[in-house]
């Protein structure tokens, strides 16, 4: 089998059968959503941090879209919780493919990334250095 | 004509496609994302193989033998196109770089010099990109209105609402022949006495029309139509513009350089005559003559066969992609589509139904094609495609529909 069966493993299926820490979260101190507007994926990130204001307290989503967008978005909220937002603010492609354990077809790329983008959008727009308007677009 | 010869040769067809032997991981292709684009048979691949081994040379300008070669070509290429497509001849066929560019080039040429405040646009609600963006900008650009036709639940043109929308503010009316999405065959040459009766021009845009259809632009009576070699057993890089005479006589250039004048002083030039006058530059020499061959490729199979052969296809995919009971077929009726058929399986988003198709290596197309505001109608953000050619068969229509088990199962 090629490279997109093995894009599916067990685990992404999993993840977006039954996301992880799905919806809205009422007290969030970060908010942000973003769109692949080619495929249609939708993500919004929700996260509640620490008294420091520097550690990830807690982070939900919603979203819609396609197995790899929505698992990753599943996945990442996981993986955020605890890490300080410095540590977001350095992530990049290579540790979301990591994260997904798959080997991902370039044009499926975008799709993966798109929840990590939002995450780092959403905290630029905490930071002050991106306009609340601006939404992402992966 | 026997029963017999009334059908394709699939097999004989298939020998001229060598790309088709492709396997991965040990499975044969089947490719079904000829709306995308076609593959090029052997004869249009030697016509290619031939210009650049034996008479490549700029056109119109030497006066040596190999020049005059390609020029006599390139120009009998005009001609070709111009017959397959019942055109009067060469001064109407302007060759450009594909179905978008022809596009832009009536709504710069023509649009944006003839419209105003207070004149509409008709479009439809299944137009492509490549006429709806262009349409769209160019009208924001005069203060010029864009108007769509409405589709039914059956993916058809509403043609009651047709003939309200388009009225004597109406300056252009520009409709998809067949749809990209739907597979609908829209009644175009209805639509052009409509735009007529208001004295507005039509613009057909035939990039699904032409390569598997009849087409003749006499009897739709179009003023300008569009279509693209890459979908034709053609080249990538060269496509049409079909305009009438007296209109493409009267438009200005859209572009200027050389080539397109007859003659140049510092303050000012003249141009040249029909179709060289919209040609600017060196043009797409290769890729035009090819596009000949694949007209007389295409008409020694037949063009009402490919049509019928298409049609067949078309409605065996549609009737077995219907029993499924959660997947949704997009557009109308198994017995009356183009050769194509766009759909989407619950519960699995297009994307990742193309990926796991891929596996099987069935290539279908994935996303919006190009028709995100059709798709805004449909409610759906992407959907899967499968499109068809004069090499398609039953059987891997089959290989598609397994492959969409997979995915459910996959997904369950
Ligand atoms: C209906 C229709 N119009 C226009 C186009 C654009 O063709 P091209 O990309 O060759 O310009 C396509 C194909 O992509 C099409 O299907």
């Amino acid at each position: 089998m090629g490279i997109g069966s093995d894009m599916y493993r067990q685990q992404i299926l999993d993840h977006y059968k039954n996301p992880r820490n799905y919806g809205e979260l009422e007290d969030a101190d970060i908010e942000h959503v973003g769109e692949n507007p080619m495929c249609g994926d939708t993500i919004k990130m929700f996260v509640r941090l620490d008294d420091d204001e520097e550690t990830i307290e807690y982070v939900s989503f919603v979203g819609d879209g396609c197995a790899i967008s929505q698992a990753s978005a599943s996945m990442l909220s996981n993986e955020l919780q605890g890490r300080s937002l410095e540590a977001v603010r350095g992530m990049d492609r290579d540790d979301i493919i990591d994260m997904l354990g798959v080997e991902l077809s370039p044009m499926r790329i975008k799709c993966a990334v798109l929840a990590e983008k939002v995450a780092q959008d959403g905290i630029k727009i905490h930071d002050g250095e991106l306009d609340v308007e601006e939404t992402t677009t992966e | 004509m026997s029963q017999q010869a009334e059908t394709l040769d699939v097999e004989r067809i298939r020998e001229e496609f060598p790309i088709l032997e492709r396997e991965f991981d040990g499975t044969q292709l089947v490719y079904l994302d000829n709306a995308a684009t076609t593959q090029t048979p052997e004869p249009v691949v030697e016509t290619i193989t031939d210009y650049y081994r034996n008479y490549n040379a700029n056109v119109h300008r030497g006066i040596h033998q190999l020049s005059q070669e390609a020029s006599i070509a390139y120009e009998e290429a005009h001609d070709r196109v111009a017959e397959f497509i019942g055109a009067d001849g060469r001064e109407e066929v302007i060759f450009t770089k594909n179905t978008t560019e022809s596009m832009n080039l009536v709504a710069y040429a023509w649009g944006l010099n003839e419209l105003g405040p207070g004149d509409e646009v008709v479009l439809t609600e299944m137009e492509h990109h490549a006429s709806l963006v262009t349409w769209q900008q160019i009208a924001k650009r005069t203060g010029a209105e864009c108007k769509y036709i409405p589709i039914t639940d059956e993916g058809r043109l509403d043609m009651e609402a047709a003939k309200e929308l388009v009225t004597d503010d109406t300056e252009m009316v520009s409709v998809v022949h067949v749809s990209n999405t739907l597979g609908t065959i829209n009644p175009v040459s209805e639509l052009a006495d409509i735009a007529h009766d208001h004295d507005a021009y039509i613009t057909v845009d035939a990039a699904q029309s032409v390569p598997n259809r009849p087409v003749d632009v006499t009897e739709i009576d179009a003023d300008f139509l569009a279509f693209s070699g890459h979908k034709m057993a053609g080249p990538t890089g060269i496509g049409v513009l079909y305009g009438k005479q007296h209109i493409l006589e009267e438009m200005e250039p859209y572009l200027y350089g050389g080539d397109m004048i007859l003659k140049v002083t510092f303050e000012d030039s003249k141009w040249n005559e029909l179709p060289w006058k919209y040609e600017a530059g060196t043009p797409i020499i290769c890729q035009g003559i090819a596009l000949a061959a694949a007209c007389d490729y295409l008409d020694d199979i037949g063009m009402e066969r490919i049509e019928r052969h298409e049609a067949e296809l078309a409605a065996y995919a549609y009737e077995r992609l219907t029993e499924e009971d959660d997947v949704e077929v997009y557009g109308p009726p198994a017995d009356d589509r183009g050769g194509l058929v766009a759909f989407n399986l619950e519960g699995v988003h297009a994307h990742d139904l193309s990926s796991i198709l891929n596996d099987s290596a069935v290539a279908i197309r994935a996303g919006d094609h190009c028709t995100q505001p059709l798709h805004d109608v449909l409610g759906t953000a992407a959907s899967a495609r499968a499109s068809f050619y004069i090499y398609n068969t039953k059987d891997e229509i089959d290989r598609l529909v397994e492959a969409v088990h997979d995915a459910r199962q996959l997904f369950a």
